[in-house]
């Protein structure tokens, strides 16, 4: 289960290492439900990043396989949703023991 | 050199006249009979009867279907059409039934959206700075 842990925090780690994943979440947490192509023209348009369609693609691979974005597929069209529930485990790994419970009163 | 004619892949030509006047507002140029069911049809913008003619060609090549769904399933728009108001037109739009894959989004000087022509392609609106 560790190990499992262990593995799972090391693809989400890379993948939010990444300036241009990170903008990728920015703009998915502004609108889900993108296609690739709104993906990269957000990128492109609005963050003025010169980066291609396949660079865009493995990006989004990665940050599927750290759980950070899901795709679903609409009878012909594929949309990429984000989903922050993994960034719950880097909070909840140093999560410093609430100290200031009923019965211990400030001096 | 000009640019007088560009075309898109239809499934359907007669699905395709029916979209492309009556939910898009084109009106009808050319519509002749080419071989046993095909036809040249063009549309143009009402605004511009003697500008670029829209060929509505048939899908008939087994190459088409592979190309259009590989598009399709990346959003990726075939052509361009400009409009005043992205806004406007893709709410204009969507209370006739077409289907949006990219809701109108402001990119600097250029608001675009992204539809389905219902007959293969994903086509881009997009107003063009002033």
């Amino acid at each position: 289960m560790l190990a499992y842990c262990g593995v799972v925090a090391d693809d989400l780690f890379k993948a939010l290492a990444d300036p241009t994943r990170r903008t990728i979440l920015d703009e998915l947490a502004e609108k889900s439900g993108q296609t690739l192509f709104e993906i990269c023209s957000r990128l492109s348009m609005k963050h003025q990043l010169g980066i291609s369609r396949q660079a865009v693609s493995q990006h989004l691979a990665v940050l599927e396989a750290a759980g950070l974005v899901e795709t679903r597929r609409e009878g012909r069209y594929k949309f990429h949703d984000l989903n922050t529930a993994p960034l719950r485990q880097i909070a909840e790994r140093w999560l410093v023991p609430d100290t200031s419970g009923p019965g211990k009163s400030a001096p | 050199m000009k640019i007088h004619l560009t075309s898109v892949f239809v499934d359907d030509q007669a699905k395709a006249e029916r979209f492309y006047t009556e939910i898009l507002g084109f009106v009808k140029k050319h519509d002749v009979p080419v071989g046993e069911k095909d036809r040249w049809l063009t549309v143009v913008s009402p605004d511009e009867p003697d500008g670029t003619e829209l060929l509505l060609e048939p899908a008939g090549h087994p190459a088409v279907k592979t190309y259009q769904d590989a598009l399709v399933e990346d959003g990726i728009p075939l052509a361009q059409f400009a409009v005043d108001d992205v806004k406007a037109e893709y709410e204009r739009m969507r209370g006739l039934g077409v289907r949006f894959t990219q809701e109108p989004l402001e990119m600097g000087p250029v608001t675009t959206a992204v539809f389905d022509d219902t007959c293969g392609n994903l086509i881009q609106i997009a107003t063009t700075p002033q």
